[in-house]
């Protein structure tokens, strides 16, 4: 191939974008998050918005089915996604190394470490998140649950959101969070006959285990920068 | 069996033909069709359990999971470059507009932006995968109605598309090309006008499909009125792209709620939307979108700035602690990747919302009532790759 050129094109630099779009979009995050908080009362537990970026709700767990029906009342048709997030730190770190295969060479496992969940807190482990889209505003909420840590449950969105249908099944089986009011418990990817909760953080990866990770042998230099300048920390 | 009397024995054998789902009324037996795993339809391995009463369908169900990677595992365990690697392989038609919405998530979590040119040839070489990706489309969906040269058209024509993407990027499948800041290389020398070069010949095909499909009774006939999907059907399964559009929705992340780093604002462009909502309608407005972004990419091309293709990034990635979810409108529709950071060199938690996961589960409700002949039709029209349901 021919050498890299930016012969033929042109210099320009474009326009800086404005800055002052950015609390106007804050303000319409605001004014959504003020309607839900007034239809659900107490049920909001905590908000967290990013200027002009995202919004996120977090609710209580036995106003979960409220909070979407009164999002489709307010607009929000659109379903996007709903998920699960394990907030436990995984027992067999999080780095490149493979520090399970250390615990199995008999070394101390290491500590472990706390519970810290992200945008609008939490209090529990399991948390259910979905996201939903008013099309009109172009704009999207992202809803978060506690789920209790002895019973992994939450009501269905399933026939409020027609798609929460699969997403819904794909959380039952990858975490074993209970939908009640499902019409169709049934594991989605997986066997029928699997174990296990393969998302959840204490269920290993299992070619991990097999073959451990050869950790950071060869770390490619990224184009722009300078080669051994002590960017890397 | 102890002793009964006749009637009881009847009522047995009664019981027994109608768990056996005969019909004792001489109605039709119903019967179970298992559509794949492999079948030339499916792009992939998904299977369909259709149940029939005669030609009717009465339901079908997808099965995916045939070729459950687990991504959303494996994330957990890759630094960010790696995982670059891995999601190239959930739309392998549409390799690069995969890498896209990841590379911005975890832009936006480590508050880097890629330099102007970067955001040019990222966006450009994000229309040329949906080129490659819808064409295949259009001329796999002719081929599935028993249309053989739109598939040997398409094929032809979509070659000077991807030779486009290999010279730039070296792979014509899984380019591997978007980097955090920026992008790996910048472009050879002669490919824009090579590329515009391209663009052109794909302008004409999209005119020889217009002629040689859209406008063919055949085509027409079996796809008019067929799977038909009203707006409000499409919003609550949340389908997205061509398959929302063509129900008459309006939106387009492009063009409304366009993420940071892409060059969308800089060209003009038509968002095209169908009113019936049917399986023609969904043909309609993947052609119409390829021309569109022919032209968004003949017209980036003649705006490309000057200047580095990198921001300075450290050499290893360590991103934030915090959380961002990034959506673009991938070639299949909207494609989203929520991060959760802890500042590591590996992500905690990766939720991949890939568009034929959603686009594909609204099949039970638009298969039921529909025939046998017409299963082919909405499932090609509703157009998934199976590496973006089963991820």
């Amino acid at each position: 191939m021919s050498p890299l050129s930016s012969a033929d094109t042109t210099t320009d630099a474009p326009a800086e974008d404005d800055v002052e779009v950015e609390v106007e979009v804050d303000e319409r995050r605001q004014a959504i998050l003020d309607e839900l908080t007034s239809r659900l009362g107490d049920g909001v537990v905590d908000s967290h918005i990013r200027p002009g970026d995202d919004l996120w709700v977090r609710v209580e767990r036995p106003r979960w089915r409220d909070t979407g029906a009164e999002l489709k009342a307010m607009g929000f048709a659109f379903f996007d996604f709903l998920s699960a997030i394990d907030w436990m730190p995984s027992p067999y770190g999080r780095d490149m190394d493979a520090q399970e295969d250390r615990v199995v060479a008999g070394e101390a496992p290491p500590d472990p470490a706390p519970v810290e969940q992200g945008y609008a807190g939490g209090d529990t482990r399991f948390q259910v998140i979905a996201h939903v889209i008013d099309v009109e505003r172009s704009l999207g909420v992202h809803l978060k649950v506690d789920l209790l840590d002895d019973e992994l449950s939450v009501d269905t969105w399933s026939d409020l959101y027609l798609g929460a249908n699969w997403h819904e099944r794909e959380a039952m089986e990858m975490f074993g969070i209970t939908f009640l009011g499902h019409p169709n418990p049934v594991k989605l990817y997986l066997p029928h006959d699997f174990q296990g909760f393969p998302l959840r953080k204490d269920f290993p990866l299992l070619a991990r285990r097999v073959r451990p990770w050869p950790g950071i042998v060869d770390v490619e230099p990224m184009p722009g920068s300078d080669s051994d300048d002590g960017e890397d920390e | 069996m102890t002793a009964t009397s006749d009637r009881d024995q009847l009522d047995a054998l009664v019981a027994r033909a109608h768990d056996n789902r005969v019909n004792l009324d001489f109605e039709t037996e119903g019967m179970t069709l298992n559509i794949g795993p492999q079948h030339p339809a499916t792009h992939g391995t998904l299977r369909i359990v259709a149940r029939l009463d005669g030609e009717e369908v009465v339901s079908a169900e997808p099965v995916p999971g045939y070729m459950h990677r687990g991504y959303e595992k494996l994330t957990e365990v890759r630094s960010y470059p790696q995982i670059n690697t891995l999601i190239n392989r959930i739309d392998w038609l549409g390799s690069f507009a995969n890498e896209v919405p990841f590379i911005l998530a975890a832009e936006k979590l480590m508050g880097v932006e890629a330099p102007p040119r970067a955001q040019f040839i990222r966006t450009i070489l994000f229309e040329m995968s949906r080129i490659a990706n819808i064409s295949l489309f259009i001329g796999d969906y002719g081929l599935q109605l028993g249309g053989m040269t739109a598939g040997f058209y398409a094929f032809r024509d979509r070659e000077h598309v991807l030779n486009q993407i290999e010279a730039a990027t070296g792979g014509r499948f899984h380019p591997n090309f978007d980097r955090i800041g920026g992008l790996k290389d910048d472009l050879p020398k002669g490919w824009i006008a090579d590329t515009h070069a391209a663009m052109d010949k794909l302008l004409a095909f999209c005119d020889e499909m217009d002629a040689l499909l859209m406008g063919n009774e055949i085509f027409q006939s079996r796809t008019r009125g067929i799977g038909v999907i009203p707006a409000d059907i499409a919003l609550s399964y949340g389908l997205s792209g061509a398959n929302l559009r063509a129900s008459g929705v309006d939106w387009d992340i492009r063009r409304d709620a366009c993420p940071p780093g892409m060059a969308y604002d800089e060209v003009d462009w038509t968002v095209w939307t169908h009113p019936d909502g049917d399986c023609y309608g969904r043909t309609w407005v993947r052609l119409q979108e390829t021309r569109e972004a022919a032209k968004i990419v003949k017209q980036l091309l003649d705006k490309i700035p000057g200047g580095p293709v990198m921001a300075k990034v450290p050499r290893i990635i360590k991103v934030p602690e915090g959380e961002a979810y990034v959506e673009t409108e991938n070639p299949l529709g909207a494609m989203g990747y929520y991060v959760v950071s802890k500042g590591d060199l590996v992500p905690f938690r990766v939720k991949i919302r890939s568009a034929s996961f959603n686009n594909i589960s609204v099949l039970p409700w638009v298969a039921r009532g529909a025939y046998v002949p017409d299963l082919v039709s909405i499932l090609g029209s509703l157009y998934f790759i199976l590496g973006d349901i089963d991820r």
